[in-house]
């Protein structure tokens, strides 16, 4: 059962929506397919990213995965933890491996995204 | 999934799915005149006959000329051990190992390849290496713009020609912007990059600059302000990318030196023999920092579970054939063999030997510089040179051909590669190396006295 308040995108990222911030981070089920996580590039704080669209990379022994922002707005803050210690992202993805907080320019946006029976569905059938 | 070859309705459907006429159209880029017309060739021989036959053709060129020729590919004496090594049949019909950790050997070749560019540049990281000094330096500009993503980068025109053309052809598919840096018209610093104009360049706030590439010794020979070219792309946010000659890092500043973020060069002075223009060797390094932006193969060493030294294949992940078109290069292949011969030479020769090498080539290229003025023959640029620099002749073009039938190659008529600079009309660039005897400067020297003396009259 995937946590029920938060929301997911199709490409396995979730978002904890808290007003108008938005906090970032990958699925467990994304951690274990992706396998161990060697590094993780986040983007530029300031940066003003859209909706959907690439905005960093998560790199395992196996696949250099892009990653894709679930709001689009303005990156306020990442995760500096995971310059040394990609690994949290396979320990404590929904936790400790959070990435980014994104300041969210279009609360709309949100309606986009996947609900957590919607996610569930969606890892079921994979 | 079939394994029999395509039929005609399969590739009148593939056609169709990506919106193509035919499949000549897939060709379109190729330019008319390099299109081929079919091959022309005669029926079976025997071996006997087929050796004589292609004997006959390989006398056609010309091994006996005295040669003064750089411009990119220089001659080098290399130990005999380098050619007998890389005859051993693991090394010279082994392809590159799909499994590579089986290989160890192989991989650990390739390791100790890297190990000694990363010695002789100061840099950090090195590639399993890659086709030429032209393809590598494009891979090196196309890191500083996935590093800065910016889509700009400047270029001296003091770089080979054929590695800017190179550059511009990568770029063109990229939707990039290389700009040619101009070199400096006349005074101490004629011949050089322009600082000035550089900087200029440099501080256009609209066109930010990814990076900047000026190599040293240039392509004209002569060495280049590379700790100011440093500076100046540093302080615009640009990368800097050197583009160096090997055996000339025992004797001159590496790029670490003057804080170059990417090097990148061509391995073929390093024991490879000029056949005719290849296989060279491509080298690229870089600082630790944009190890994951640098392209091509990257052997490491590890421990095994048993803790045991071995070598693997790292970073893999990046390359084209998992990244597809988010990788860092669409090729995803290295010259192996060249590269080993290229460590076989060093391994052979040492540090010591390396320096004597460029140190003798400096020598001769001064006693040849002497000799030519002694004939009234004087170098174009007034500033520093290496081995290799350009002289004035009236009628370069001419006197070549003629010094050809003297026995004598005269290096390199500039206006051949650099037509459009009318300063480089009547020139000629020459080099000298350790294999460059006193008795062929006389030569050359004594040829060029009387073939301009006959001109005069």
């Amino acid at each position: 059962m995937v946590p029920n308040d938060l929301r997911y995108t199709k490409e396995h990222e979730w978002v904890r929506i808290e007003g108008d911030l938005a906090t970032v981070g990958i699925t467990e089920y994304a951690a274990e397919q992706l396998g161990d996580i060697v590094f993780v590039e986040l983007p530029d704080l300031g940066r003003s990213v859209t909706q959907f669209a690439a905005v960093g990379v998560i790199e395992s022994v196996k696949a250099v995965s892009d990653l894709f922002a679930p709001v689009g707005g303005e990156v306020v803050e990442t995760n500096a933890e995971l310059a040394d210690k990609p690994e949290l992202l396979n320990s404590d993805p929904m936790g400790q491996g959070w990435m980014l907080r994104i300041k969210v320019a279009d609360r709309a946006q949100v309606d986009r995204l996947l609900d957590p029976a919607a996610y569930e569905a969606l890892t079921s059938e994979a | 999934m079939a394994y029999g070859p395509h039929t005609t309705e399969d590739r009148a459907r593939m056609l169709k799915a990506i919106g193509v006429d035919s499949v000549d159209d897939l060709f379109a880029d190729i330019p008319p005149s390099l299109r081929s017309t079919g091959l022309n060739l005669p029926p079976p021989e025997s071996e006997v006959e087929l050796s004589a036959r292609l004997r006959t053709l390989a006398d056609r060129n010309r091994v006996d000329l005295v040669s003064f020729l750089g411009a990119g590919a220089y001659r080098h004496f290399t130990p005999a051990v380098v050619d007998q090594l890389l005859l051993r049949g693991e090394f010279y019909t082994a392809y590159t190992p799909y499994q590579p950790e089986i290989s160890q050997g192989t991989l650990q070749t390739i390791y100790e390849y890297q190990s000694m560019m990363a010695e002789l540049t100061g840099l950090d990281v090195v590639s399993a290496s890659h086709y030429d000094g032209a393809s590598a330096t494009a891979e090196g500009a196309l890191m500083s713009c996935r590093a800065s993503r910016r889509d700009r980068v400047l270029i001296s025109r003091s770089v080979h020609p054929h590695y800017r053309q190179t550059l511009c052809t990568y770029f063109a598919g990229a939707s990039l912007v290389a700009d040619e840096i101009p070199l400096v018209a006349d005074g101490p610093a004629a011949g050089t990059t322009d600082l000035v104009a550089l900087e200029r360049m440099l501080a256009d706030a609209d066109r930010p600059v990814a990076g900047v590439v000026v190599a040293n010794p240039s392509f004209l020979g002569l060495l280049e302000p590379m700790a100011e070219v440093g500076r100046l792309a540093h302080a615009a946010g640009a990368l800097f990318v050197s583009v160096v000659e090997p055996v000339s890092l025992a004797v001159l500043a590496p790029p670490r030196e003057y804080d170059a973020d990417i090097a990148a060069g061509d391995g073929q002075p390093l024991g490879l023999p000029l056949s005719y223009g290849g296989p060279y060797l491509g080298i690229l390094a870089c600082r630790e920092a944009l190890v994951r932006q640098i392209p091509g193969r990257l052997v490491g060493m590890t421990a095994d579970v048993d803790g045991r030294r071995a070598f693997v294949m790292t970073l893999r992940a990046r390359e084209q054939d998992i990244r597809r078109e988010k990788a860092s290069s669409n090729i995803c292949t290295n010259q192996a063999l060249c590269a080993l011969a290229a460590a076989m030479y060093l391994a052979a020769i040492g540090p010591h030997g390396l320096r004597d090498v460029a140190a003798l080539g400096a020598a001769r290229a001064a006693e040849l510089e002497a000799a030519l003025a002694a004939v009234g023959v004087r170098r174009l640029h007034p500033g520093p040179y290496l081995n290799e620099f350009a002289v004035r002749v009236p009628g370069a073009a001419r006197v070549h051909a003629r010094l050809v039938e003297w026995g004598i190659l005269a290096g390199l008529p500039l206006a051949r590669v650099l037509p459009d600079d009318p300063s480089l009309a009547d020139a000629l660039l020459v080099c000298a190396t350790e294999v460059t005897t006193p008795e062929d400067i006389a030569a050359f020297a004594a040829a060029l006295d009387e073939e301009l003396a006959g001109a005069a009259r």
